[in-house]
């Protein structure tokens, strides 16, 4: 499934105090958290943000707080996909691990303009601006990473890992209650 | 980057090609940090390893964390005794909702048995597991904290996580990590009166970027930084965070050894339960060979993606002007812009040889009329060592307002918000736009020195002229 939507775009060094201020770190709910993204960057932003929208940005995405209603707050207002020339390296994990997807293209995130349409392909990592017609490729996940993807986010992984290791061989068992094989 | 008005006086070298393939190549400290935490002989940059942290640090956040924790369906921590657990972050609670994260927090620590809780007296996390030895040379730490990085003061391995991940450690004991590239920083030579370990971290941010050292492990070398305090240096890995790295690193000494025995030998003191125990207690001299015994230092054919060098000697008092950590210039350009608040505290710059420098300032004297200043003792040790000094009369005296042992309004929790048009100038580590709380203020960073004198001055001042 392709993402599409249009571009909110950003300098660089967008740091998590921009992306979510530190007095909503205590929500939880990433559609309340939603509702502050970017504020103190963009007070329009969350307020005009459509569902499908993508933030292209410059280097250093998300650096700061290892705050991981960064990305949350994000997906909570709408946002499909973020693109940037590279990413700081705790909201780079936090983003994969709630499952907000993330593509790292310097081409991109140089070319495309606020308010243009982009198409991206989340299997091949190819970013399109539906209005200029160009086309960027995006810097491929390591394989692992990849994996982790594939599956959701790392708690997928971890309960998966979780029950092999309570049951290696797939046959029934007593679960151990502890979970600490 | 930031634009300094002096030439830079780093020297980058071309970086070193990543070519592997004898097993007897150097390995950096991050290389044989993480070989040993995976259990592996060697490891090399790029690689993926499960890690199995030494100890695995949350705050006042361990409460969200304990709700991701428990969606996994897992009753018990795999190792408990591995946590280390704080309150710090809004101490004591300003409102009902912190309130009651720690009172979660409270009911975690006692269902999981977490021994290393620390309430909300004690301090701030990094300050507080350094004073209680409770992380060593060569381990690694993982922290629901960007500013884990901090342990690289001791030579140990440390890098922020986010709360999921944590709540991966408290349920399998482990964690992916990507074993980083290294740079590699050398500062010879001697910072000159009144240049501090902040100044030069402010420089090195100011001239490389804060994406100088992104996803990097960075380790200093030289003179300048073995000559140091052990407070000075516990600055520099702690703004390193600032600019982008996983980890940093600066070789352990001696220093370094004799300070991590004396504080064990205490905390294994204070948890003696019974007789017996103390007769397998180790003495402070078998207890400071251990740790020597396991710390690393990296080869010195070991391979960097880039190598630079600093003359400490050429360095200056530096401030972090709004609203970024490389937004750097030299003191001198900056002198004489009025400031509303001074605030002298953090796990950058809120230790007793902080206070110490402060107070030399502020001695005898009265805060310029319209600033406020702000003294939070990084933890309870710091805050009894300097009420010990006569320190805490000197601020009190001079008209400064003294706050509970923890990270106070550096993130805008409570304990000194700014209002809006205000400046503030601060020894933290972070100046972001709505950090301390209001979108429209400014922050300024400096040494405590600065701080202190310029909360007299009233602007931003030298405190070699106050």
């Amino acid at each position: 499934m392709p993402i599409t939507g249009r571009a909110w775009k950003y300098g660089k060094d967008i740091d998590t105090d921009l992306i979510i201020a530190g007095r909503y770190c205590n929500l939880i709910d990433a559609d309340e958290l939603g509702k502050h993204a970017m504020e103190d960057l963009d007070a329009e932003f969350a307020k005009k943000v459509q569902r499908g929208d993508v933030v292209v940005a410059g280097s250093n995405f998300g650096c700061g707080s290892s705050r991981e209603v960064a990305p949350l707050a994000l997906k909570g207002a709408g946002v499909s996909a973020v693109v940037a020339e590279n990413f700081a390296r705790i909201f780079y994990r936090n983003a994969i691990n709630i499952g907000l997807p993330i593509f790292e293209s310097p081409e991109a995130a140089a070319a495309i303009e606020a308010g243009h349409r982009v198409e991206i392909d989340p299997a091949s990592g190819v970013i399109r601006d539906l209005d200029t017609q160009k086309q960027f490729k995006s810097t491929p996940f390591p394989e692992f990473m990849q994996m982790i993807i594939a599956k959701g986010g790392l708690l997928p992984y971890v309960e998966e890992r979780l029950a092999q290791r309570r049951n290696p061989d797939g046959t029934p068992t007593n679960a151990d209650e502890r979970g600490q094989n | 980057m930031s634009q300094l008005s002096n030439e830079p006086m780093s020297q980058i070298e071309s970086p070193s090609p990543i070519t592997r393939h004898s097993s007897h190549t150097g390995k950096t400290f991050a290389e044989k940090a993480l070989a040993r935490a995976s259990g592996q002989s060697a490891v090399i940059a790029g690689q993926i390893v499960d890690a199995v942290p030494d100890v695995a640090l949350s705050h006042d956040n361990t409460a969200a964390i304990t709700k991701i924790f428990r969606a996994l369906g897992v009753a018990r921590v795999k190792y408990p005794e591995r946590l280390a657990i704080t309150l710090d972050h809004a101490v004591p609670a300003p409102t009902t909702v912190h309130a009651t994260n720690h009172a979660e927090t409270r009911k975690f620590v006692e269902e999981q048995g977490v021994v290393n809780f620390f309430e909300v007296w004690r301090g701030i996390c990094h300050q507080v597991l350094s004073e209680e030895a409770i992380i060593l040379p060569g381990q690694l730490i993982l922290g629901a904290d960007s500013h884990t990085t901090h342990y690289g003061w001791m030579g140990a391995f440390g890098a922020g996580i986010g709360r999921s991940e944590m709540a991966a450690i408290w349920a399998t004991g482990e964690l992916w990590l990507r074993v980083p590239e290294s740079i590699k920083i050398t500062v010879d030579g001697e910072l000159p009166l009144g240049v501090t370990s902040k100044d030069l971290c402010l420089r090195i941010i100011g001239d490389l970027g804060a994406d100088g050292g992104i996803y990097a492990s960075v380790e200093l070398h030289g003179g300048a930084i073995s000559e140091m305090s052990l407070e000075s240096r516990m600055v520099i890995p702690n703004m390193m965070a600032e600019f982008g790295v996983k980890n940093a690193y600066l070789p352990p000494d001696d220093a370094v050894f004799e300070w991590l025995a004396e504080r064990k030998v205490k905390s294994q003191k204070s948890k003696v339960k019974s007789e017996s125990e103390i007769i397998n207690h180790k003495s402070q001299r078998d207890i400071q060979s251990e740790i020597r015994n396991g710390a690393l230092f990296p080869d010195v054919d070991a391979t960097y993606a880039a190598t630079y060098h600093y003359d400490a000697a050429q360095l200056e008092p530096y401030v972090a002007c709004p609203h970024r950590v490389d937004n750097v210039k030299p003191l001198s350009q900056v002198r004489g812009t009025r400031v509303q608040q001074a605030f002298i505290g953090t796990c950058t710059n809120g230790r007793i040889e902080d206070l110490a420098a402060a107070a030399e300032i502020l001695r005898g004297k009265k805060l310029a009329r319209g600033t406020r200043l702000l003294v939070i003792p990084a933890s309870s040790q710091v805050l009894s060592d300097a009420l010990a000094r006569g320190y805490i009369q000197t601020f009190v005296d001079a008209g400064a307002v003294i706050g509970t042992p923890g990270c106070g309004p550096c993130m805008g929790n409570h304990m000194g918000i700014p209002a809006p048009g205000e400046v503030t100038i601060s020894t933290a580590n972070r100046n972001f736009r709505g950090r301390m709380g209001t979108r429209d203020a400014e922050i300024y960073l400096a040494s405590p020195a600065v701080v202190a004198a310029s909360a007299v001055a009233g602007v931003i001042a030298d405190p070699r002229e106050v």
